[in-house]
């Protein structure tokens, strides 16, 4: 038997194996453009998290039927990958079926159970195109999704869903040339999904047949690791980041905002306070707040990578559900967009980050930053919790600080509260006035 | 505060009033109505008076952080002065502010809600309540502060609050983690809303009006201030009221 198909293979899944490795080290440059931040606390909060959140999908289940029908996808998406696995040592060796002698029956039950996973994953494909393309879910329609983000989306529903059905015609031939007793095939007990397809294939020759049978399988795997390639230029790149996004989740209360210590010792100095880092040389004092990507963390940037764009963040905003100007699924897109030109122009012997341009102006506007009440709606939303509030706040300073340029009625606010202690304009004498009514009023009674 | 340091008292609690407890007309009557509570159950509390300054939270979501660790450290200074242990105020930003954000810049206190503490007091049977009085068996929503909710995780003791009055108490649509904001976090109480179609604490009085409650129940001053202004915008302030819990409680005990 010729070797050239196990050559073939072995340098497809060479080339496969490159390019994701060049990819991923560009992916992983890119997040570390955001500052150094340490969340290493509380290992067994983050496991635990990670579990639930990614694993465990749990707070998908916040919307009952996309989460089943994304929960079919991703089991089948970690199971049918086993079967990848003999793919993988087939496509090396040569072999067909390598785990079929080793397993026994239990063979043929596992590779229905997959055949049922590949149904399911079709029929949730289908779903999901039915939901974004004719019921028009509402967050599928908001403007940051148009052009490349919806069609991404489309795409990869449509390569899973041709997947499968390689899968299920692969199986269907692979049977009926066993059936006919055709050296190399193994016969199954029964491939329920896939026997509904052999009618299709009954009439053809032996040859055809191992032809599409063939063709069926290199389609799915080269498939398999095209997918792979183009999930990590794509939206699906939560399919692995949710992992990581979801160990290195705040744990905080979502009010509390993180604390500038580089501010900290200024105004202790101003109140004249005496600082225990005073001995310490100045740290390096870099930008108030954010600007471009490389003023966020490092935290941020990789949420922005994870993010698949599911707007469930939008769909809960109220700004944005009150016509506002702010997305927070698009604060991320941005993010992320920000981080990809970077990256780019930096592979190019460009400029990186000093081509004039910067998140805040070219990619977010002051307008919708300040749209945002805190609210912690978005948050909350996210099933891999993404926090886009914190990327809308490291914004806010640096306008605020670094510019002076917070809203006009801000200004007034600040003001207010540098002379008389309170947001508006009251005397800090008048502060116990209330208590007048209280005090007349128990006079009265006694 | 002062007045009981000078004569070697120690408080139990330090209520922190706040700037809407202090200066906002409307809201001062809530202010009002939980010191009543706290005088009438014998609670020992102090306030810091003209002592107490903004916390600096919308300074720090506005973006100003130097201004805000101003009022923070400031605070701090003042209540570690006078050996502050346990801090109880009706403002969920304050709140918050206080108990996530003070620590970090030498301020360790707890911290409660006023809600808590209400909750607290009618456990330990502390508070008596008449059975609810006007708002006996009427229809009652409560709007989640997200300061109070989402952002500390604090959805029951309000409600168990509200419950004790026996009432019926209704969800609006949105509620708990799902709570919709009333348009004033993030220091927008303090600016005129971005453009849009719509305003937030329209959009959240109409959800409140649409579950046919005659109270609408708040634990926050900039949602009182909001809610009340989203009613008034449907025309439906004579038959819908806005009550913080502590008025609601203060009304029942005919204080």
């Amino acid at each position: 038997m010729s070797i050239l198909p196990q050559v073939i293979f072995l340098l497809v899944f060479a080339v496969a194996g490159y390019i994701l490795f060049k990819r991923i080290s560009f992916l992983r440059r890119n997040i570390f453009l955001g500052k150094r931040e340490t969340r290493n606390d509380l290992p067994d909060q983050r496991w635990k998290t990670m579990l639930l959140v990614a694993f465990g999908q749990q707070k998908m289940f916040k919307k009952f039927t996309p989460a089943i029908l994304h929960l079919m996808i991703y089991v089948a998406f970690v199971i049918i990958n086993l079967e990848v696995l003999e793919f993988v040592i087939d496509g090396i060796f040569g072999t067909h079926r390598v785990f079929a002698p080793f397993l026994g029956s239990a063979y043929g039950v596992a590779m229905n159970i997959f055949e049922f996973l590949a149904i399911a994953v079709l029929v949730s494909c289908v779903a999901f195109l039915i939901r974004r393309n004719v019921m028009k879910v509402e967050r599928f329609t908001k403007p940051e999704l148009n052009g490349w983000p919806a069609m991404d989306a489309n795409l990869i529903l449509v390569i899973e869903i041709i997947l499968m059905f390689a899968i299920l015609t692969m199986n269907a031939t692979d049977q009926i040339l066993a059936s006919r007793g055709v050296p190399h095939y193994t016969l199954l007990n029964g491939l329920f999904f896939s026997s509904f397809l052999q009618s299709i294939f009954q009439g053809m020759s032996d040859s055809t047949l191992v032809f599409i049978e063939r063709f069926a399988w290199w389609f799915h795997i080269v498939g398999i690791l095209a997918f792979a390639v183009y999930v990590t230029y794509s939206k699906h790149l939560h399919i692995f980041l949710a992992f990581p996004n979801t160990w290195y989740s705040n744990l905080k209360p979502k009010g509390e905002m993180k604390n500038m210590p580089e501010v900290t010792n200024e105004v202790n100095m101003m109140l004249g306070i005496a600082t225990d880092t005073s001995a310490e040389p100045p740290a390096e004092i870099g930008r108030f707040g954010a600007k471009d990507i490389n003023d966020l963390s490092w935290v941020n940037v990789m949420n922005a990578y994870s993010c698949t764009e599911c707007g469930r963040c939008t769909a809960e905003c109220p700004a944005n559900i009150t016509g506002k100007k702010l997305s927070p699924r698009k604060i991320m897109m941005d993010v992320r967009d920000r981080a990809e030109e970077v990256g780019k122009s930096m592979d190019s012997g460009g400029p990186g980050l000093a081509d004039g341009k910067s998140l805040l102006g070219d990619y977010i506007s002051k307008e919708e930053i300040n749209a945002c009440t805190s609210c912690n709606a978005c948050v909350e939303a996210c099933p891999i919790n993404i926090d886009p509030l914190s990327i809308i706040l490291q914004m806010r300073r640096y306008v605020s600080m670094e510019e002076s340029a917070a809203p006009a009625q801000w200004n007034s606010m600040f003001q207010n509260m540098e002379t008389a202690f309170s947001p508006w304009k009251f005397p800090p004498s008048d502060r116990f006035n209330w208590a007048e009514k209280v005090k007349n009023e128990e006079i009265k009674e006694n | 505060m002062a007045e009981m340091a000078s004569t070697g008292e120690t408080p139990e609690i330090l209520f922190w009033v706040g700037c809407a407890g202090s200066f906002d007309e409307r809201y001062k009557a809530v202010t009002q109505a939980f010191v009543k509570i706290l005088n009438k159950v014998g609670v020992s509390f102090a306030v810091l008076g003209p002592e107490e300054a903004c916390t600096g939270d919308p300074a720090r979501r506005a973006g100003n952080e130097f201004l805000f660790q101003m009022q923070a450290v400031s605070n701090i200074q003042v209540m570690n002065a006078y050996e502050v242990k346990k801090v109880v105020t009706a403002c969920p930003h304050c709140f918050n502010t206080i108990k996530n954000e003070y620590p970090a810049l030498g301020g360790n206190y707890e911290v409660i809600h006023h809600s808590q503490f209400l909750q607290q007091l009618i456990n330990e049977g502390k508070i008596v309540l008449q059975g609810g009085g006007e708002f006996k068996g009427k229809k009652i929503t409560f709007h989640d502060s997200c300061y109070l909710g989402r952002a500390n995780d604090v959805y029951e003791a309000p409600r168990d609050v509200i419950r004790a009055l026996d009432v019926e108490l209704v969800e609006m649509k949105r509620c708990k983690t799902k709570g919709l904001c009333c348009g004033a976090g993030g220091a927008q109480m303090f600016k005129e809303p971005e453009p849009g179609r719509k305003d937030i604490n329209v959009e959240r009085a109409e959800e409140a009006l649409a579950t046919g409650a005659t109270t609408i129940a708040v634990g926050c001053p900039f949602c009182l201030t909001m809610m009340s202004d989203g009613v008034k915008n449907k025309e439906k302030e004579n038959e819908v009221k806005v009550y913080d819990l502590a008025e609601m409680l203060a009304k029942d005990m005919g204080i």
